[in-house]
Parts: C-alpha cells; sequence; structure tokens
C-alpha cells in the first residue's frame, strides 16, 4: 500500500526527465499514469467515505475512537481534512475564532478611599473608589470574549467584548481591509488606536499586571485610547519596516468629551519604523500625535479652603507619544531565553477654559461658577525590562515617573487649588507560564502616585486563554 | 514631508519592474525548494532559520515589510504558523499574498498529513488540528509540493513558467535518484525504536521505516518534565530505544540527560536546510540527516 503510490510518484518524476525517452514512450507513460492515477483517486474516495462512515459511528459512541490512519503514503492526492468531515462539520467550520479570556487577581495593597494620580486630571472625573485593577483581595478582572473571522475576500472583522458584573463593554468592534493592496489598510468601527506601542493591547498581553502610570494618567483606567471610526494605514515598500497611519473619530473618550455634532471629534497620526539587527536583535520605534476636544469635561477639584469644587473644561487637548521597544533572543529563537525593553514618553498640552462650579451647594469659592484660561503641559514617562530565563519563567522591572508640569488655571487659581507632583512607581515582576496559554504572575509595586502615600502593592494575578489564539503584535 | 512620500511612492513604483519573482518563504525548506525550481527567476526572502523553533516565531517588523512586497508567499500551512503569519499577511496591505489568492501557497495542503488528532482537546497539550506539520523530513512530499510549487510559480510569472516546470523536472529527476539512494543507506535503521524531544520526526520515521516509541515532551508544545524523562529511562528497561533525536532548534539538555542515564546517543538532526553547516541545501540535508541517524546507530 504504501510502495505503490510512491511508485507512481517515482514514474511522475522519471518521466520528467526529459532525455530519457521518447515521445511514444512518454505518451504511454502519461496515459499510464492517468488510468493509475483514476484508479487510486477512486480507492482513496472510498476509503474518505469509509473514515466518514466510521467516524459518524465514533461520534454516536461515548468513548473517542484512536485516531484514523491516513489513506496511504505520503505522495498521494492531497486531500483537504475537511472534506472527511460531513455536513454537519462543514457547516460549523464558518464560525468565526472563538477565544476567551480568563483573567483575575488578589491584591494586598492600602485602603486609599480616593484613589488618583496627584497633578493630573481624573479622566472618569473623579478618584477611582477602590474599582477595577486597584480593588483589594480577590477579584476578577475583565473576562474577554473575542471572536474574529475572514468576512468575504475583501473584509474581515473582529469583535472583543469585556463582560464585566452586570456590565458587557464592547471593547472593539472593527473590520478590516484585505484586498486594497499597495500597502494600504483600512479599518473602520470601534478600535484601539495605533498611537504608542502600548495602546492597541489588551491587559492580557501585558507584562505587568497594571498598565504604565502614564497610560492611566493619558486615558483613564482602561489605559489605551479607543475610538469608534476609521483607520488608514500604509507601509511603505521599503527593505525596513516604515508605517503611517491616521485616524479619524469621535473622539469621546477621554482626554476628549462626547459630542453632538457632525464630523469628527478626535484625529491621530503616527509613524513607526522598525527592522532586524543581525540575527537576534529586532525593534520598533514610533512618534504618534493626537487631537482631542473636550466640551465642559469635568472633574472634581478642591477649593482654596478645601472644600470639594468642580471644574468644567472646554477647548483642545494635543497629545504626543514616543515609543521604543528592542527584542533580543539568541539567534533570533525566543522559546528559551528572551529579552523585551519597552519604553514610551508623552507630552500632554490642555488649552481652553475652565469654568469652576458649586455643583453640590457646599459654599465652596465659586458659588458663583467663575471662567477663565486653563493650560496646561505635563509629561511622562516609563520603561521595562522582562527577561525569560527559562522556557516557564519571566521576571520584569518597571520604572514609571510623571511630572504634573504647568497647570495654569488663569484667574481660577484664586478659586483652585492644584498640586505639583512628580508621581512616581518601580515594578517587580515573576510570571510562570505552563504553557502558551496559561500564566501565573507575581508583582511587586512601589506606588507613589498619591502625594504623601507609599503604597507597597503585591498582586497575583492569572491570565488563562482559551479556544484559538490568534497571533499577537511585536 | 510631501516630497518624502513621493520618493518613497517611486520607489514603490519602481521595485517590481523586470525584478526577479518576489517569494517569502516562512522556513528554510521552502526557500531552498523555491530556489531550486525557479533559480534566477526568483528572488527568495527565508522569514526564520533552522536554529528558530518555527512554532514560535514574533510578527516583526521586518517580516512585514518584506511581506509587503512579497509576490508570493510559501508556508507549510496546517498551523505551524499561526502564531505570527495570519497577522504578518494581513497587516502587510499586500492583497496579492492574502490566503484564497494565487499569491498564497500552502505545502501541506499537496500532502496526506500524519497523526491528525481524533479530538481536538489543549489538554492534549498544542495539538494541530490538520495534523503534524513537520513535513518537509519525508523527501517524497517535495515532488507533489515542488510540481504544485512550480505550477503556482509559473501563473505568477507566466513568461517564465516554462522555466519553472523545467526546473522542477529537473529537481524531480536528481531527487529520484537521492531518494533511492538514501533509502538503501538508511536501510539499517527500519524498525529501530528511537526517542524524540517533540513530534518532529514523525516523516521521517515514517519514511525511513523506524519507531518514534516516546516523546520528551509530555505532551506536544509542553517542556519536558523530570517525570516524563524518568519514565522514558525506566521504560529503557523493557522497550530499549536506541538513540534519542531533537532539532537544531531544540535545547541540548533533556536528551543529554537521558543519554547519560540510559547510554543512548543523543543525535542532533539538522531539521531543515541549514540546522548543521552540512545541510546547505536540500541534498545535504536529507545527506547529514541519514548521515548522523546511521551514526548514533553504530
Amino acid at each position: 500500500m504504501l510502495h505503490k503510490p510512491f511508485a507512481v510518484a517515482a514514474l511522475l518524476a522519471a518521466s520528467c526527465g526529459a532525455q530519457a525517452a521518447g515521445d511514444a514512450d512518454l505518451a504511454a507513460i502519461r496515459a499510464q499514469i492517468d488510468e493509475m492515477k483514476k484508479t487510486y483517486e477512486q480507492r482513496i474516495a472510498a476509503l474518505e467515505q469509509r473514515l466518514a462512515q466510521a467516524e459518524a459511528d465514533a461520534r454516536a459512541r461515548p468513548a473517542p475512537v484512536a485516531p484514523a490512519v491516513a489513506p496511504g503514503g505520503a505522495p498521494v492526492a492531497a486531500n483537504p481534512p475537511t472534506a472527511a468531515g460531513g455536513a454537519l462539520a462543514a457547516a460549523s467550520a464558518f464560525n468565526p475564532e472563538v477565544s476567551l479570556i480568563l483573567q483575575g487577581q488578589y491584591a494586598q495593597m492600602k485602603n486609599v478611599p480616593d484613589r488618583t494620580i496627584t497633578g493630573f486630571w481624573p479622566a472618569d472625573g473623579h478618584a477611582d473608589h477602590g474599582k477595577g485593577i486597584s480593588t483589594r483581595g480577590f477579584s476578577l478582572n475583565h473576562t474577554e470574549l473575542i471572536f474574529s473571522a475572514g468576512i468575504d475576500p475583501y473584509w474581515r472583522g473582529q469583535a472583543v467584548l469585556a463582560v464585566q458584573d452586570e456590565a458587557v463593554d464592547v471593547e472593539e468592534a472593527w473590520f478590516q481591509s484585505l484586498a486594497i493592496g499597495h500597502g494600504v489598510g483600512l479599518k473602520g468601527g470601534r478600535y484601539r488606536s495605533g498611537i504608542g506601542y502600548l495602546n492597541e493591547q489588551h491587559p492580557h498581553q501585558w507584562d505587568f499586571a497594571n498598565a504604565p502610570l502614564m497610560y492611566n494618567a493619558l486615558f483613564g483606567e482602561e489605559a489605551s485610547y479607543r475610538q469608534d471610526g476609521l483607520q488608514l494605514k500604509w507601509l511603505a515598500p521599503t527593505p525596513i519596516f516604515l508605517e503611517f497611519g491616521s485616524e479619524i473619530g469621535r473622539g469621546a473618550n477621554f482626554p476628549g468629551t462626547d459630542s453632538n455634532k457632525n464630523g469628527a471629534g478626535a484625529w491621530a497620526l503616527y509613524a513607526h519604523l522598525g527592522d532586524d539587527l543581525g540575527v537576534s536583535n529586532s525593534w520598533r520605534a514610533g512618534v504618534s500625535y493626537l487631537k482631542t476636544t473636550s466640551g465642559d469635561r469635568e472633574a472634581d477639584f478642591l477649593d482654596v479652603n478645601g472644600l470639594a469644587a468642580q471644574g468644567l473644561f472646554t477647548g483642545d487637548t494635543d497629545t504626543w507619544l514616543a515609543d521604543f521597544v528592542w527584542k533580543w533572543a539568541p539567534n533570533g529563537n525566543p522559546k528559551y531565553q528572551n529579552f523585551k525593553f519597552q519604553s514610551e514618553y508623552f507630552v500632554r498640552k490642555d488649552k481652553g477654559e475652565l469654568t469652576c462650579t458649586d455643583e453640590a451647594g457646599v459654599g465652596n469659592a465659586c458659588a458663583t461658577p467663575v471662567t477663565g484660561d486653563y493650560d496646561t503641559r505635563q509629561r511622562g514617562w516609563y520603561a521595562q525590562g522582562v527577561f525569560q530565563f527559562t522556557p516557564n519563567w519571566r521576571a520584569g522591572l518597571r520604572y514609571d515617573q510623571l511630572d504634573s508640569g504647568r497647570q495654569n488655571l488663569g484667574v481660577n487659581a484664586a478659586n483652585l487649588v492644584v498640586e505639583d507632583y512628580r508621581p512616581k512607581r518601580a515594578t517587580a515582576m515573576v510570571d510562570y507560564s505552563w504553557s502558551e496559554f496559561s500564566r501565573m504572575r507575581l508583582q511587586y509595586a512601589q506606588d507613589k502616585s498619591m502625594a504623601g502615600i507609599t503604597d507597597n502593592q503585591w498582586i497575583v494575578q492569572y491570565i488563562m486563554s482559551l479556544g484559538a489564539h490568534g497571533a499577537h503584535k511585536f | 514631508m510631501i516630497r518624502l512620500l513621493t520618493i518613497l511612492w517611486l520607489a514603490a513604483a519602481s521595485l517590481p519592474a523586470g525584478a526577479a519573482l518576489q517569494v517569502f518563504a516562512t522556513v528554510p525548506e521552502w526557500a531552498a525548494l523555491a530556489r531550486e525550481i525557479g533559480g534566477d527567476k526568483v528572488s527568495v526572502f527565508t522569514a526564520t532559520t533552522a536554529l528558530q523553533d518555527p512554532h514560535r516565531i514574533e510578527a516583526r517588523p521586518s517580516l512585514l515589510a518584506q511581506a509587503r512586497r512579497a509576490q508570493l508567499v510559501v508556508a507549510t500551512g496546517a498551523e505551524l504558523e499561526a502564531g505570527w503569519l495570519p497577522l504578518v499577511v494581513r497587516d502587510s496591505g499586500n492583497a496579492a499574498i492574502q490566503p484564497g489568492r494565487p499569491g498564497y501557497f500552502e505545502a501541506a495542503r499537496y500532502v496526506t498529513l500524519l497523526d491528525v488528532p481524533a479530538v481536538l482537546d489543549r489538554t492534549h497539550g498544542d495539538v494541530h488540528a490538520a495534523g503534524n506539520p513537520h513535513i518537509q523530513l519525508d523527501p517524497r512530499n517535495l515532488f507533489r509540493i515542488g510540481e504544485a510549487l512550480a505550477a503556482r510559480l509559473g501563473e505568477l510569472d507566466p513568461p517564465n513558467a516554462k522555466a519553472y516546470e523545467a526546473g522542477y523536472r529537473a529537481f524531480a529527476g536528481r531527487w529520484q535518484i537521492a531518494v533511492a539512494r538514501w533509502e538503501k543507506e538508511a536501510a539499517p535503521l527500519r524498525g529501530v525504536p528511537v526517542l524524540a524531544h517533540h513530534d518532529s520526526f514523525v516523516y521521517l520515521a515514517h519514511w525511513l521505516g523506524f519507531k518514534v516509541s516516546g516523546t520528551l515532551e509530555p505532551k506536544p508544545g509542553i517542556e519536558p518534565t523530570s517525570g516524563q524523562l524518568s519514565g522514558l529511562v525506566a521504560r529503557q528497561q523493557n522497550a530499549p530505544a536506541k538513540m534519542v533525536l531533537r532539532t537544531a532548534y531544540q535545547s541540548d539538555g533533556p536528551s543529554q540527560w537521558i543519554a547519560g542515564k540510559t547510554g543512548i546517543p543523543a543525535v542532533m538532526l539538522p531539521f531543515t536546510v541549514g540546522g548543521t553547516p552540512e545541510a546547505g541545501d536540500l541534498t545535504g540535508l536529507f545527506d547529514d540527516t541519514i548521515r548522523r541517524l546511521l551514526k548514533g546507530l553504530s
């Protein structure tokens, strides 16, 4: 059985030697081969039918049977693996790739009633009351459900649903072009913006249990700028990686606000450059710009007497980001050992007007609302290195620093208090992966993101990935 | 900025004209096969080396840049490259190399895959639903793959279609003789039980008739554990394996440990083109593989 198909290939190959035989011989051999091919194809079809029957029978029985022997030797006709699957399997084969991320943690940290980053505008308007990543004790992070599939030859789609208690957040839901060509990629829907490096990554891809402070300061607890809109990318036909991207969108998320208007509320531009250095090193660097607009963006403040006050910002925000990633692996084989360094830097400017109010009626300095100029220029950075020293173990260090910078409140400087502060955090982590699909992490951080508080935080986190798991970006 | 873009566009427009067909091969064996068939009509980029685990490649920026300019992607398929290639192909902005287009070629579609799992469940490790993807180590598979690849090259580059066909025929003629020689040389290996680090040599064993009686990995893709290794050593008493095989990209620790405990030789095989200095091309790959196996047996 194994030798006969091989003989077919041998004949086929022999018949290919141009000078081996005359034309008449060739024709005869070809006819013979065709004959043999037909016979074999019939026998294969019969075997496939038997295989399908056997599989159907096996499905009816409770216990799985041993794998079916592949019909024939190596060089027989190709039979796609789905061919024998039957009608039911064929229909469900069109189902999208589905994966589910299970993620949760145990955290031990100080009980800080109003967690915020001193000197920075709180992204959701208010201090975080021990929700999400700063929950103490046992808790679930997002449970992420990911669907993706090719839609037709022209488009591909993906949806990422983040399931939390009593809420399903549509994290991402987009379509992407496959057939434009010329290096052009078009994406539309809700997506994580291509600005920066970490912005596109979901929490299960992070190398630490929480995001760098700068991402929290820039975009809030989600640590990513997402928007509903359009993204257009162009990859240059150069030997080194050179990519330009632009986005326009609704811009409803912090640092912008939602607005009822036509046109776009935010736009972004970015460029990425990357290459290999020898076989062991690769890198990527980028610069990004994000423009957002705000109408009455609200946040809690304290007035000069320490009473609660509200600030409403209306104006434009410019965010600049620079990012750099470098990966090393011996011979470019990351399986046993590899090292990853990443660092990002930002500058953000708010420019517009701030209105100070007393919404709760506590009798603060803004009992009559006061509107004045408002402009800020704030910056920050982080750098981290993660070393995988065996196939299962990794260890990493990260340092975060922000600078509250210039905060010019105009006439409201007489009513509201803002602090000058440089939030800092140092983090160390070690994680263990049983396989590519399961990971357990221990993390320690000394967090000085709030003035006057040094918080020693311990987190034990698990990340489990079920089902189809797509490729990750560099 | 506009000037820079203009220059880049001009560079883009000038690239394909009169140049060789740009082939992006995911692994060295398909790069070697494309060169055998295409000769100077193709310009081949190889995404990985023999010292890299093909299951664990990252979608590096350089791969995106190369995929952007490719006219044909030659991949193994059977999910071998699932961790990086789909992303590289999608994000390349290159419509010609998308799956389903003539510019996307999967070798595994042209051969019969072995070890197709009956049950798909990750508790069995990192199993490949379509079957074992390490098809290149049965040289007979290269007839069908080579024939299909020559046809595909001809479809993409009609003026040179005859040259690709002739290239394949010349290769197949040489290969035919070489396969017969290897089969003769490797006759002593028939029926020999061996251990392997990973399920890398299923097709090689199928071809030469030796038996992989155990793997150092407890499950595919899970690193060898001390329990698994001691189990294999204990089994040596009743069912002795003659050698323990690994590829050039796998760590030598576990197989050396087995070799030390049992006295059987640990044999490193090139696995693909470039895995050893002797495996410089496809013929060298099998010459060296059989030489090393026979040396391990004596």
